[in-house]
């Protein structure tokens, strides 16, 4: 190492030092007592008891590890799609030669920065089953076809959906990220697709999705990881919801945590967790290797 | 050609239109039952506004049966100025030596901190609790914003971006005239991120306005509650009777979220935009 390389070294280190530290104390501490704590037995007032990997076996025959396991891969496997669709729909739309697209960008907009506990309590309302203004609106249209509306907080068959119905309400954040991308792409392409005799479904295909791919990828990422986390919602609508059918992974681990005091057990819960994502991202990363197109970067 | 483009531009429109009535829908519904007396909020045939405008069930929920309004606001505002503050200069001093300074191992430990992204909290969670709780930490605010000292992944990641399109003649100039790295972080860096900065003052605020799970473990008592979980909680008190106040309650707790985004609308949507195109 030359002297000028060192003095850059030290350099560069003074000004990332609050950040290892950080990262020492606050993610990779916390990331290995964790590993620690899931080989043990362990309510956070005595010291943990080593059982080795006891506390992964106790998973397997858990019925509410699989009960809670399912809902959440259920709820992320509809919503994410779902709402990567309907985002990229409203992005699309959009992006048409449009006035006013400033002011519709915000109305799609300005529910994703509901705060989750209001967006909760006032989604409650909407689907309450005696005076919601939902069901109020379906009656009209299903009572005459000789049926009723769903009961959306009691009935284990609607609760889900009732949270992914919900769910596609925030999709503003992925709208203004996909339109942004959308009017990235540059206009001589399309218009040499056109010249090349391409419709409009052609040009979405061959033009548009390779290069919003980087885009979808983002999103699709951030989803998982989001998704698969899912608790304020759940946790304020429902609690664990009519036979647990809103009884989710976060939440589980939580009662795990800090009701029943199973610090080890929720660990093991946790770390199943931290896998799952790991791997999925991991398969999201292969996939779009091979399918998205960086620009002229990589 | 010309027909069918006016055709798909009325269809356009259409869409757009109906889609965004229904967005907007339910903030209607939720000041509509916010200001309505509570028999009305009670009928079966749902009323779209009732005359005259109960504007008192906003004064009645600022300081409610378990739900002291002031006081969670309070408790918020102290956690969210604390928070931004730690973020924004943390993270900007942190992504100076991700950006302007060259050094071995510095790509190995910012894509470091980029993976540390897709840990989910409930990994974390547990051994800080058990760490907070040592230091005696539980029932305060600080295990909320005492990490925010040492900076935040995506912070970082952004500003990080931000400040390696500064070009670097911009910054020569100071070194040959002997100013020291921090005198141009201080005093040419930070002035010229400042959009930049704004974006993750804002994201920060937000989170932690919006942060349920992290108060909810380390706030138990009542006069720490933020109004994320002081919302919850008189919900879990009254929910399914005083839809009106509740109501109320929901709107206190969006508007100011509401009045900065339409304050700073610009950066934030390039802000959001920047996040998904960088990533």
């Amino acid at each position: 190492m030359t002297r000028g390389e060192r003095q850059n070294l030290i350099k560069g280190l003074r000004f990332t030092f609050p950040w290892i530290l950080g990262l020492l104390l606050f993610v990779l501490y916390p990331v290995l007592a964790s590993l620690y704590y899931s080989l043990t037995n362990f309510n956070v007032f005595l010291k943990p008891v080593f059982i080795g990997l006891e506390n992964y076996k106790n998973l397997f025959e858990d019925t509410l590890f699989w009960t809670t396991t399912s809902n959440t891969l259920f709820y992320a496997i509809i919503a994410l799609p779902l709402s990567m669709v309907c985002a990229l729909g409203i992005a699309i739309l959009l992006n048409q030669p449009v006035k006013m697209r400033s002011v519709f960008r915000t109305i799609f907009f300005l529910p994703s920065l509901v705060p989750l506990v209001a967006l909760a309590i006032l989604w409650l309302w909407i689907f309450n089953g005696q005076y919601g203004i939902l069901n109020f609106a379906l009656r009209k249209i299903l009572l005459p076809l000789g049926l009723d509306a769903p009961n959306w907080i009691g009935d284990p068959r609607f609760t889900k959906p009732a949270l992914i119905l919900m769910g596609l309400w925030g999709v503003g954040g992925s709208v203004v990220i996909y339109l942004a991308a959308l009017q990235d792409v540059p206009a001589h392409l399309y218009e040499a697709a056109e010249i090349d005799g391409a419709g409009a479904l052609v040009k979405f295909r061959h033009v548009t999705l390779p290069l919003i791919s980087p885009v979808i990828y983002f999103n699709f990422v951030m989803g998982i990881i989001g998704t698969l986390q899912i608790f304020a919602v759940p946790y304020v609508m429902f609690q664990r919801g009519p036979a647990n059918s809103t009884y989710f992974y976060s939440m589980y681990i939580y009662d795990n945590a800090f009701k029943y005091l199973k610090m080890g057990y929720a660990s093991a819960l946790a770390w199943i967790m931290f896998l799952l994502i790991f791997l999925l991202t991991l398969v999201a990363t292969r996939i779009s290797r091979s399918r998205i197109y960086y620009g002229g970067e990589q | 050609m010309r027909a069918r483009n006016k055709a798909q531009i009325a269809l356009t429109y259409f869409l757009l239109i109906s889609l965004g009535l229904v967005f907007v829908f339910p903030f209607f519904w939720m000041i509509s039952t916010a200001l309505k007396p509570i028999e009305k909020t009670m009928s079966i045939t749902p009323h779209l506004l009732v005359l005259p405008l109960q504007f008192k069930n906003f004064w009645k929920c600022l300081n409610y049966e378990n739900f002291t309004f002031t006081v969670y606001a309070r408790n918020t505002l102290y956690l969210c100025f604390l928070s931004v503050a730690g973020i924004v200069l943390s993270s900007s001093y942190v992504a100076y030596g991700f950006s302007r300074v060259r050094w071995k191992g510095r790509d190995a430990l910012f894509l470091m901190t980029l993976s540390t992204m897709m840990i989910p909290f409930p990994v974390l969670m547990i051994p800080l609790y058990s760490l907070f709780r040592r230091y005696g930490w539980v029932g305060s605010f600080k295990p909320l914003w005492v990490p925010c000292f040492f900076g935040g992944a995506f912070s970082i990641f952004l500003l990080t971006q931000f400040f390696k399109t500064i070009p670097h003649e911009l910054t020569e100039a100071a070194y040959v005239d002997g100013a020291g790295d921090f005198r141009i972080y201080w005093q040419i860096i930070l002035p010229l991120a400042k959009p930049a900065l704004l974006v993750v003052a804002l994201f920060q605020f937000m989170g932690t306005w919006n942060d349920f799970l992290g108060p909810l473990i380390y706030l138990p008592d009542q006069s720490t509650f933020t109004l994320a979980v002081g919302l919850q909680f008189f919900q879990s008190q009254h929910g399914g009777t005083e839809w009106n106040l509740l109501m109320a309650a929901s709107t206190l707790v969006i508007l100011p979220v509401m009045i900065l985004f339409f304050l700073t609308q610009k950066s934030f949507v390039e802000g959001i935009a920047l996040t998904g195109l960088k990533g």
